[in-house]
């Protein structure tokens, strides 16, 4: 475990008590961590800062100093507080020592009511058919800090309604309060800069630039930072709301990054897939095709009985005739990046077990740069820590030689589909052959004995990502009726119990040494990959991650 | 005694004959003062500028010797010399008299300029509608860099600079020095925030930059013929140098006035140069500098006491003209753009065509001015067409005081102040008009034009 150097902490007075804050950080995030709230819309902390919502208005002073010496002029024995003429954004405003704040002056209140109150004039106030109704930050800042009524009574402006941005991204350009989170992302993030407003003052109106549309993989990010109903995502708008939604932290399985997701269900049906904000992996953002993953749970190939040679059947007869295949000895496992550290520990130990080869094939493929590694699975480190393989990129090559052979007359393959890796469908109708999958494929059809997985959505576990982070998701929603988990079968073809797995793993795994699935913090934990540090691996540089050897 | 003109800028200008061609400039004494400049080393013609008190003339007032101190010479980038000759200010016209009559002199002050803070790179941000402006300032250009006044090797000191006349696009907030630099830099013209965006520190591609308006440096020239020193004593200590006055509105001879400063009085200004209201006519109020500034109201006693401790007790024709005397009667010389009204105004419709503008120039990024400006609008123009009710009066005024101080730029101000300087001068005014108007009497019981 590799632990950070505390940064030096400093104090500021805020509404005239004495507060320690970590020097140099941004006076909205100081403030938030000693928790105080200052409202506001633009700023993000993971984007430039653009000043313009003037909601995060507060009062700023520092001691005086003698222009002569130089020295902090006191006043009554304490400093003297020279406050700043007119209001400040906290936004723009970074933490220094001495630095006095007020939060809750009149003056402090009547900037946030008047902005609250400017920013309601031409919004539509249509609330009750909004998305972002229950997550709008417009919504929750004027309950708290508004008038609670308007004066306007003069005609409101009229835009857009139901501008398509992209494939992904739909706009309402009346419910925007131009806070620029969007084009600021779409620059500095994204790299794709697409987004821009047109026309001038309260008409001004987002837009894609001609002959543009947002469709970078990021698109979706655009909509989860955006503070009001104004982004919404087209897969999303008008179907649930969100209060009713069950948040699950999960991980992303779409590459190596392992991306930290929140997914949003109700009565075990996923709605949407958001980021969840790990400053160590993916800031607060998270790729549009990763979103799309929960289509998979209904997805018509999904495979939700066990069956025996080709004839649905329960689960507990397909088991018996796996086991007795595996007892039969000449076994072959295939395992997965896409199992668990759990479920890949379980193979490990039951291949030692029956003397079996183990093959963990790679799957790589083309990089963003971003949050999509050259590493398409979860947990391809999870097979090196728990013993499931010993090398970065195995081929079936010698697998097939076996079979060839007749040294291999049992195969346990594990989420993958062997005949797109070089086992031809032939050469598996040599070998009898145990699929635990999710998905119908050219392997599954083939298999004697089919077992139902589970995907990441409806089981829990941990994944080792591309920094030897160990992270942990949840179970979001049930899975199929009659289907268990794939540790419940491995733990039952090992002999192992499942409920005591992690203390096996943290006696028998060196880098998994004290951990446990409950005890893994939320934004992971680094292990000692110091194992590994010669094997080389087909990730490049990355958002937070750059390879050995390449700084950072 | 009787105020006279002291025309400096518009010296030659106004000569009969005089011409737009460097000939003609070179024959008035031009350029004499740029050889004067190379000929010391650049630190001492910021001496120079810092020792004769000038201050800026595009509205602020800031003194132009200590702009040029801020430039962050540290970070070792290149320094930009910024021209903002995008005069926008309703009200104010009197750079386009230099762009147009005569370009040469402000050519020389840029040249100063740009030799004192050791410029890389010229840029001229010219109005946009200032078409014909750009074309003699390019054809200056052209002229002067012949005669080795600019671009190579300037007068054979080793020193070179080009300058580059780029046109704005048409937007008021773009005369805002950060705005200008975002629109130069080819961006939607958005004000940057202050902190960090000092043009100074960070200006045009975040390097050191000093933005002047083009006044300012046509009297950089003066400084430099005359000597700081010297030209320190025309005017008055604290304001030195001529302004001058665009006068327009309701007088009888609206024009460019060049008065020293602290000089004359707006009494001397309205009536004896400008000859006094129209055939009977009286004036009611004027908008001093341009109108952004606050509005003063005639028959108003101004009480205080100017920064030299000095106590006053001024009707509005008693106001010297510099600009800390106009300052400290809360409003501010500006540009010198006055704008006259008269009784024939009824000042509902002068607010709304104020506060019309303001609505249509606001860049729109922050919200208090985008949405503010909008709705002061709407509300006035609401009065005007007989919607008005008591309320909107103090509705107003606390709008106003909802922009104000609370936005990036000064076109938070701009938005405010007229309303906030106005409403409670003209209270009585306004409610009557919403009163009339409401009854469907748009006849003003005014004078009518």
């Amino acid at each position: 475990m590799v632990t950070d150097n505390k940064p030096p902490l400093i104090s500021i007075n805020v509404d005239g008590v004495e507060h320690q804050v970590v020097a140099g950080t941004n006076l909205v995030d100081a403030l938030a961590k000693i928790g105080k709230e200052v409202p506001h819309y633009c700023y993000h902390p993971k984007l430039t800062i653009a000043g313009n919502c003037r909601m995060c208005l507060v009062e700023l002073g520092s001691p005086m100093r003698d222009r002569a010496t130089n020295e902090v002029i006191l006043e009554n024995g304490k400093p003297k507080i020279g406050w700043q003429p007119k209001p400040a954004i906290a936004c723009a405003t970074n933490v220094s020592p001495g630095l006095h704040v007020k939060l809750d002056s009149p003056e402090v209140k009547a900037c946030r009511e008047g902005v609250t109150e400017m920013l309601l004039l031409n919004h539509p106030l249509d609330c009750p058919i909004c998305d972002q109704a229950g997550e709008c930050k417009l919504q929750e800042f004027s309950a708290e800090y508004g008038k609670g009524y308007s004066r306007y009574v003069d005609e409101k402006n009229a835009k857009p309604k139901k501008t398509r941005l992209g494939p992904r991204v739909t706009l309402d350009d009346e419910r925007c309060i131009l806070c620029s989170r969007c084009v600021r992302f779409c620059n500095d993030i994204a790299k794709d800069p697409v987004l821009g407003f047109v026309n001038r003052g309260s008409f001004n109106t987002l837009t894609c630039f001609p002959g543009k549309e947002l469709n970078n993989n990021y698109s979706l990010n655009t909509v989860d930072i955006c503070p009001v109903g104004a982004l919404t995502s087209t897969d999303f708008r008008f179907k649930m709301r969100v209060w009713f939604l069950k948040k699950t932290p999960s991980i992303c399985t779409e590459s190596s990054v392992g991306v930290n997701t929140t997914i949003w269900s109700r009565e075990g049906k996923i709605y949407r897939i958001t980021p969840r904000q790990n400053d160590a992996v993916n800031d607060t953002w998270m790729a549009d095709s990763g979103r799309e993953l929960y289509k998979q749970v209904e997805d018509a190939h999904r495979i939700t009985s066990a069956s025996v040679k080709g004839t649905k059947t329960s689960v507990d007869i397909a088991f018996n005739t796996a086991s007795e295949i595996i007892k039969s000895g000449h076994l072959a496992i295939v395992g997965s990046g896409h199992l668990t550290v759990e479920e890949q520990y379980l193979l490990s130990d039951l291949a030692k077990k029956h003397s079996a080869k183990t093959y963990v094939p790679a799957h790589t493929g083309k990089g963003d740069g971003m949050l999509i590694s050259e590493d398409h699975t979860p947990n391809f480190r999870g097979a090196l820590v728990t013993g499931l393989t010993q090398n970065a990129a195995v081929d079936l090559k010698a697998l097939s030689s076996d079979i060839e052979s007749g040294k291999v007359k049992s195969l346990l393959i594990c989420r993958e589909d062997v005949t797109t890796l070089g086992l031809s469908a032939q050469l598996l109708s040599k070998v009898r052959v145990i699929v635990i999958a999710t998905h119908k494929n050219a392997t599954t059809d083939t298999a004697e004995v089919v077992l139902p997985g589970l995907t990441v959505f409806e089981r829990s576990g941990s994944f080792i990502n591309c920094q030897f982070r160990l992270q942990s998701f949840v179970q979001a929603i049930p899975g199929p009726a009659g289907t268990l988990p794939d540790s419940s079968y491995l733990a039952r073809f090992a002999g192992l119990n499942v409920n005591s797995l992690w203390k096996e793993l943290a006696q028998h795994v060196p880098a998994l040494a004290g951990l446990a699935h409950g005890k893994i913090p939320e934004d992971g934990v680094v292990i000692d990959s110091s194992k590994w540090s010669s094997l080389t691996f087909p990730e490049g540089r990355l958002l937070k991650f750059a390879p050995a050897g390449v700084t950072a | 005694m009787s105020a006279v003109e002291r025309p400096l800028i518009y010296a030659n200008l106004r000569k009969p004959g005089y011409s737009i061609d460097i000939d003609c400039y070179i024959k008035h004494g031009g350029y004499e003062a740029l050889k004067k400049a190379v000929a010391m080393k650049p630190d001492e013609v910021c001496k120079e500028v810092e020792i004769s008190g000038l201050r800026g003339r595009g509205g602020a007032g800031f003194p132009t010797g200590m702009k040029w101190k801020f430039l962050d010479r540290k970070s070792g980038k290149p320094c930009y010399l910024v021209v903002n000759a995008d005069e926008s200010e309703p009200g104010t016209f009197k750079d386009r008299q230099i762009i147009y009559k005569d370009p040469h002199q402000m050519l020389e002050g840029i040249a100063i300029t740009a030799w004192a803070i050791q410029a890389k790179q010229i840029f001229i941000y010219i109005r946009g509608e200032f078409q014909h402006g750009a074309k003699i300032l390019e054809n200056a250009i052209a002229e002067a860099k012949a005669k080795g006044f600019l671009g190579n090797n300037i007068l054979g000191s080793g020193y070179s600079c080009d300058v580059v006349v780029h046109r704005g696009g048409g937007c008021y907030v773009c005369g805002e020095e950060t705005g200008l630099i975002e629109s130069l830099e080819g961006k939607r013209g958005y004000p940057r925030i202050k902190p960090p965006y000092f043009p100074a520190v960070l200006g045009v591609y975040n390097c050191p930059t000093i933005v002047n308006n083009a006044e300012t440096l046509a009297q950089v020239k003066h400084v430099l013929t005359f000597g700081g020193a010297e030209f320190a004593k025309i005017g008055i200590p604290g304001d030195s140098g001529t302004h001058i006055w665009g006068v327009s509105g309701l007088v009888k001879r609206p024009g460019l006035y060049e008065i020293e400063a602290g000089k004359a009085t707006f009494g001397q200004l309205l009536y004896d140069f400008c000859g006094g209201p129209l055939e009977g006519r009286t004036f009611k109020a004027i908008i001093p500098g341009g109108s952004s500034t606050k509005i003063l109201k005639f028959g108003e006693r101004f009480k205080g006491k100017l920064p030299n401790g000095q106590e006053f007790d001024w009707a509005l024709e008693d106001i010297p003209l510099d600009s800390n005397s106009i300052a400290a009667c809360g409003t501010g010389l500006g540009t010198g753009g006055t704008i006259v009204i008269d009784d024939s105004v009824e000042m509902i419709q002068a607010l709304s065509n104020l506060n019309a503008f303001y609505a249509h120039e606001t860049c729109g990024q922050c919200t208090p001015c985008r949405e503010g400006s909008l709705w002061l609008s709407r509300v006035s123009k609401r009065i005007t067409t007989g919607g008005g009710l008591e309320s909107d009066v103090s509705l107003l005024l606390d709008i106003a005081n909802q922009v104000a101080g609370r936005t990036i730029c000064a076109h938070g101000e701009a938005v405010a102040w007229p309303v906030q300087s106005a409403v409670p001068k003209f209270k009585d005014e306004y409610l009557d008009s919403i009163k009339r108007r409401q009854n469907g009497d748009f006849v003003s019981p005014l004078k009518l034009i």
